[in-house]
């Protein structure tokens, strides 16, 4: 099997003040390329640890995270940004858009850090055509809706060609109609590009439509959910 | 990134928030400005100094009684050492003698004092120099009307007195038209001969605010000496500006032999232009250097600025940082970016400074000019030079701090700002 991901033991642990939290307990688990894997868990069961660690902002105190068959656990930060840069496409659930930018020079911010200059444009003129904004490139952030903005976001996230794409609550800032929409843009992405998608949500309807759910409970697998996140 | 695609970035996030960049550009502006405004009112000082001194004749020196070069009190220090001979005619016949002394062209003993002229009620204190014909070619002195003190006048002893146009202009009222007239000195009758053209301010005070009077007459009537031939100062004019330190080499031979002065204390003193002008172009430096390093606090104030604007900049775009680290951004990238919209603040404000104060200085001139006084503030390319890169480096030394600040965001601390 083609794994993108795969997690062995891992361990993240902060300090608050004096106490020693531990967001992540010894987790282990795998993704396979082109799967389509929410990871679900109540406030403080360690997702967005989860997301961080899987995304390449942080590492883990320990354990082993294998991406795309790159060790980054040991990695420096320099060479952590490069792997978020070729490996990683981010979607927040904010957008994270720059103001100053129209959609298209968003869209080519990853590529401008990748140092890739020709070809450039083009590139990102067909991720946004991908997405269905072929007539909004000029346009700024301002000057979209929010459902639009979300499609640049995920544009951008999709411009390097990734091995993964991580939503982290996508569809949170945005009405269920359009929500809706976004959650069948990554849908179809996922099956046309054969995109490895991760979400993370709190959302049961979004967990349902992706093919594994991977549920958190204190920095654990929570083992009462099945891979389906039905309970046992 | 390239240069180009970062300076435009820079530009467009500068522009974003342009109340905000204009300010801080405002400081580094007044700081540029005036330490060009500064440089140049300095070296315009020092070049209308060094004109006024060059006005008193290129190719001249001055010989005074008494040695400048012992330790104070010591031997021959100062005119009161009692060994000290003063100079007489006959030391300024001994020089003007052209196979001792072949790079001198002319010279002219001068003695000097202080008197009363009245005319008509109207008096005023000036300095009085008795002067032989020669003092007028070696002193640059050209004449608004009449003559000057001819060797009749000499030989004849003859009541005359050629005036500065200040000196006129006081106890006349005009500085024209006074030919002829008889004013008295210390009580004494003389007439007016001539008045010269007015030169500003001297090194020795005004040129303009003297009477002149032939050498014999100030000897036998107004200005009394111990010995009878003495005088106060000798005149010299080189043949020309190259011979003047010859001609002080050979001066100051045939006074030593003269005075039978033993080697290394001398009893007199060779002054030449360039003593001046060095001597003017050191004060003149110093107050130029004092002046711009004020301005340089200013533009050092603007730097702070600068730093300051960017700490809120880097802590009101936290999450576009975490945002373009996320996306890949290294370290030197976000460096890269906070540098370069420092660097760029502070060159925006530079080139608009230099022209700010270009104004300035050209304004400081146009003033001087309406008030009458003989001034150009110069701006210098150094000054110019001087001023771009103090405040580029300056851009970039504030910047270095929240540059590095922002390149070490944790991304995803920075991402969770609000």
């Amino acid at each position: 099997m083609d794994l993108v991901i795969e997690a062995r033991n891992l361990t993240k642990t902060y300090m608050m003040g004096e106490f020693e939290v531990r967001a992540l307990r010894d987790v282990s688990f795998t993704i396979t390329r082109g799967e389509m894997v929410s990871i679900m868990g109540p406030s403080g069961s360690g997702k967005s640890t989860m997301m961080n660690t899987l995304g390449c902002l942080d590492r883990p105190t320990s354990g082993d995270y294998i991406l795309d068959g790159e060790s980054v656990a040991e990695m420096n930060d320099d060479q952590l940004a490069s792997v978020r840069n070729r490996k990683v496409g981010f979607v927040f659930q904010s957008f994270n858009l720059l103001s100053r930018l129209t959609a298209l020079g968003n869209v080519e911010l990853p590529l401008r850090y990748a140092g890739i200059t020709e070809g450039r444009r083009e590139r990102a003129q067909a991720a946004l055509e991908a997405v269905g904004l072929k007539d909004r490139m000029s346009h700024r952030p301002y000057e979209l809706s929010g459902g639009q903005q979300q499609r640049v976001a995920v544009a951008r996230s999709l411009v390097n060609n990734p091995a993964i794409i991580m939503a982290d609550e996508p569809t949170g800032n945005l009405d269920s109609k359009v929500g809706k929409e976004i959650m069948n843009l990554l849908l179809n992405l996922n099956k046309d590009l054969g995109t490895t998608l991760i979400i993370v949500t709190h959302d049961p309807n979004i967990a349902e439509q992706t093919q594994r759910v991977i549920r958190l409970r204190d920095g654990e697998l929570d083992a009462a959910y099945d891979d389906q996140g039905r309970k046992k | 990134m390239t240069f180009t695609q970062s300076i435009l970035e820079a530009l467009e996030s500068l522009n974003g928030n342009k109340m905000r960049s204009g300010l801080t550009v405002l400081g580094i502006v007044i700081g540029v400005a005036a330490v060009i405004a500064m440089l140049a009112v300095g070296n315009g000082a020092q070049a209308s100094i060094t004109g006024s001194i060059s006005s008193i004749g290129t190719n001249l020196l001055f010989v005074f009684s008494g040695s400048q070069a012992g330790p104070p009190g010591g031997p021959g220090s100062g005119r009161s050492g009692n060994n000290d001979r003063p100079l007489t005619l006959s030391d300024a016949e001994a020089i003007a003698d052209p196979f001792a002394a072949p790079s001198v062209e002319l010279v002219a003993p001068a003695i000097q004092g202080n008197g009363t002229l009245t005319y008509a009620g109207e008096n005023t204190t000036t300095s009085i120099s008795g002067v032989t014909p020669t003092y007028a070619t070696v002193r640059n002195m050209e004449l608004a009307e009449g003559e000057f003190v001819n060797e009749e006048h000499i030989l004849g002893r003859m009541s005359v007195v050629v005036l500065g146009p200040e000196t006129a202009t006081t106890i006349f009222g005009h500085a024209d038209g006074v030919i002829g007239e008889t004013i008295r000195i210390e009580g004494q009758p003389f007439r007016v001969i001539g008045v010269t053209v007015p030169k500003g301010g001297g090194a020795f005070g005004s040129e303009d605010n003297a009477a002149y009077i032939p050498f014999t007459t100030a000897q036998a009537r107004l200005i009394k000496k111990s010995t009878r031939d003495e005088v106060d100062v000798i005149f010299i004019q080189a043949i020309s500006a190259e011979a003047v330190p010859l001609a002080a080499d050979e001066v100051s031979n045939i006074v030593r032999q003269r005075h039978r002065t033993p080697i290394g204390i001398d009893d007199f003193t060779v002054f030449t232009q360039q003593d001046f002008l060095s001597t003017f172009a050191t004060i003149t430096g110093v107050l130029t250097i004092f002046l711009g390093g004020i301005a340089g606090i200013s533009l050092l104030v603007g730097g702070i600025g600068i730093m300051n604007i960017m700490l809120v900049s880097v802590t009101e775009r936290t999450r576009e940082i975490g945002l373009r680290k996320a996306l890949g951004a290294r370290k030197k990238d976000i460096l890269l970016q906070f540098l370069t919209e420092s660097s760029l603040l502070s060159l925006i404000g530079g080139i608009i400074g230099i022209m700010f104060g270009w104004l300035i200085a050209f304004i400081v001139g146009k003033v001087a000019a309406a008030t009458g006084n003989n001034f150009t503030p110069i701006v210098g390319t150094d000054a110019i030079i001087l001023s771009t890169s103090f405040s580029a480096i300056i851009g970039l030394f504030f910047g270095i701090y929240p540059a590095s600040r922002a390149a070490n965001l944790e991304p995803v601390e920075a991402l969770r700002y609000e």
